[in-house]
């Protein structure tokens, strides 16, 4: 019984709920159209099945490793190094832990790392490429990017070793380390596109109609630079993870005994190529992180039509 | 009929760049130079040139985006750059439809939602759904259109929309910049009975800025022609039509294809055009247009001719046309 909207041209007058069911089936065709995008690549489907197998088993990683205890303090030097087998089908380490429960323990380590740098390092980036773009030519401009060039010239991990080594090597300081580097990519991708967005007539519509900078920037521009900043988010959880286990590999982030995938990496390298299984097998978890996370990314560029990245 | 918006020597500068080596000069276009005009309440006002002429320029100068070098424009004796940030009084009485309807719209938002903004900024108080309805209605557009976005428009549909919006806050004077333009011929005719039957029911003064002199002949009440920054012609739309005085008018005129020997006839005597409109950057001497006009004399290359009213509102600025 909604409100009626009387017509005065030739069209057939209609119901405010009418217009309610519309926008619903917009929404679905929208979706169903996005879902066709990704689905045609099947690559992007074997990705998003990769990054969701990771997913459940960091999250149930207590339910699902055969012996979680083995994450803890423990040893057991009676099964220290044994090869892969149906008891430890990833073998054992050279103390005798199973190096696939502590695989699976390593993936929490791997999407904490990348969930928390990401979530540091996206909406500060994305917030200062917004407002240097809008403000393009102007001094708020130059200082912002100045800033970040100088960010840019310095060579990232160089930067997070030192950071990491002057302050006490552990995976907190390493992601902090991380994430001063990281914002300037987000910066530089959203000015390059905000600044191109800001002399379209829409925003210039808007600011005749007396719009605030705050609607410009977020309901103007920030929604058509949305899609580069998943894909690169979705490509970005793969390089940080890597950096991490980077630094996790050279003693600056997980320490030992917690099982992150590079410090087992390390560790195991050692016992190569003899005891191959204790760092390949880290390895390759690392390796299906990285892989499923890239090939989501690429996915989502497909269908939110992302070419700039 | 009183003056609703009134230009006064409004001048528009670009500096661009600079050039010299030890003493900097700074390199300007002077893309407006120079302009007086008054648009009457309730009139069309056909601004018309060439590509280059500066019309764009005197629009978004009007609206706002860019602030005049000098001189001045007035809305109802307000001046419209009293303040440095134009107040939402003024900013709801003066609004544009522009060009290029493809960008004039965020891809990102639908249409209830591009109408949604003018509608909550100036007329706060009132039902948001109820008014895009209205206006959706008012541009001939059902409101299945509410929640589409701008991709799945056609040009034509994507400018009725432009055409609600620039509506919405209830304005008395609207800009159409080349609003036709960008569209397929079959959806011209359409658009402009639609933005001529609004004219009537809310009673809008346009300044429709364009380069299709034809068009204005059935549009316009009043055309001026603009050429390099400058207004060279200026007169009622019939006798503008009837008798241009000025060489660059009847070049124009005499351009325009026409299908008939009837229509021929009513062109003005055959004038050769040559050349193309000059860089702004680098404007002639004296009467910016002596170049290319087939009657120039001495005078024409060394001193500007003044604007000069040779009939009771027809205005030319061309030597032939002398003070008196």
């Amino acid at each position: 019984m909604g409100e009626v909207i009387p017509a005065r041209h030739s069209h057939p007058t209609i119901s405010l709920e009418q217009v309610k069911l519309m926008e619903r089936q917009t929404r679905r065709e929208n979706l169903g159209r996005a879902w066709y995008k990704f689905s045609r690549n099947s690559l992007s489907l074997v990705g998003a099945a990769m990054v969701l197998l990771v997913l459940l088993l960091a999250i149930f990683a207590p339910l699902v490793a055969p012996y979680p205890e083995h994450v803890k303090p423990f040893t057991d030097f009676a099964n220290a190094k044994l090869p892969p087998s149906w008891a430890h089908p990833f073998g054992t380490d050279e103390i005798g832990r199973d190096i696939l429960s502590r695989s699976i323990f390593g993936f929490r380590y791997a999407l904490w790392m990348g969930v928390v740098v990401l979530s540091l390092v996206v909406p500060p980036g994305v917030l200062l490429g917004l407002v240097a773009g809008y403000f393009q030519g102007t001094r708020i401009d130059t200082i912002i990017m100045r800033i970040t060039d100088i960010f840019l010239a310095v060579p990232p991990l160089i930067l997070a070793l030192a950071i990491a080594s002057i302050l006490k090597p552990n995976l907190s300081n390493a992601m902090m380390a991380v994430s001063l580097m990281w914002w300037p990519w987000y910066t530089r991708l959203v000015y390059g596109l905000a600044s191109t967005l800001r002399n379209e007539y829409f925003v210039v519509s808007a600011e005749v109609s007396g719009a605030s900078t705050a609607h410009i920037l977020f309901r103007e521009i920030l929604p058509n630079v949305i899609s580069p900043i998943f894909t690169k988010i979705s490509l970005d959880m793969g390089w940080v993870i890597i950096i991490g286990s980077t630094l996790s590999f050279v003693g600056l982030g997980v320490q030992p005994p917690e099982p992150g995938l590079g410090t087992m990496v390390a560790s195991g390298a050692k016992y190569l190529p003899d005891q191959w299984w204790i760092a390949v097998f880290p390895a390759l978890a690392i390796v299906l992180i990285v892989l499923g996370f890239n090939l989501l990314g690429d996915g989502l560029r497909d269908m939110l039509g992302a070419e700039e990245i | 009929m009183a003056d609703i918006l009134t230009f006064n020597d409004l001048k528009k500068h670009f500096v661009i760049g600079q050039e010299g080596f030890l003493r900097r000069e700074p390199i300007t276009v002077k893309a407006v130079d120079g302009i007086s005009f008054a648009v009457q309440e309730g009139e069309t006002f056909g601004l018309v040139g060439e590509s280059g002429s500066g019309k764009s320029t005197v629009a978004y100068t009007t609206i706002g985006m860019y602030r005049p070098t000098t001189g001045t424009i007035r809305f109802r004796d307000k001046d419209l750059f009293a303040d440095k940030k134009r107040p939402l009084a003024l900013r709801k009485q003066i609004q544009i439809v522009f060009q290029d309807p493809g960008s004039s719209l965020n891809p990102r938002r639908t249409v209830a939602q591009i109408l949604a903004l003018p509608l909550r900024l100036h007329r706060p108080q009132e039902n948001v759904l109820q008014q895009t309805a209205q206006l959706l209605d008012m541009v001939e557009l059902t409101l299945e259109y509410m929640h589409k976005y701008p991709q799945t428009l056609s040009g034509g549909e994507k400018q009725m929309v432009a055409i609600a919006r620039a509506l919405a806050t209830e304005p008395s004077f609207v800009i159409l910049d080349e609003p036709t333009s960008a569209l397929d011929v079959s959806i011209q005719g359409k658009i402009i009975n639609l933005i001529m039957r609004l004219q009537r029911e809310f009673n809008l003064t346009y300044l429709f800025i364009t380069h299709d002199l034809s068009l204005m002949r059935n549009v316009a009440s009043r055309v001026a022609i603009m050429y390099l920054g400058k207004i060279c012609e200026i007169a009622d739309a019939v006798e503008f039509f009837r008798t241009p005085y000025h060489p660059y008018t009847q070049m124009l005129l005499a351009s325009i294809p026409v299908l008939s020997e009837e229509e021929e006839a009513l062109k003005p005597r055959k004038t050769v055009s040559r050349g193309e409109i000059p860089s702004p950057v680098n404007i002639p001497s004296g009467c910016s247009f002596h170049l290319r006009c087939p009657r120039h004399m001495d005078i024409c290359s060394v001193v500007d001719p003044v604007m000069v009213e040779v009939e009771a509102g027809h205005s030319v600025r061309c030597h032939l046309f002398p003070p008196s």
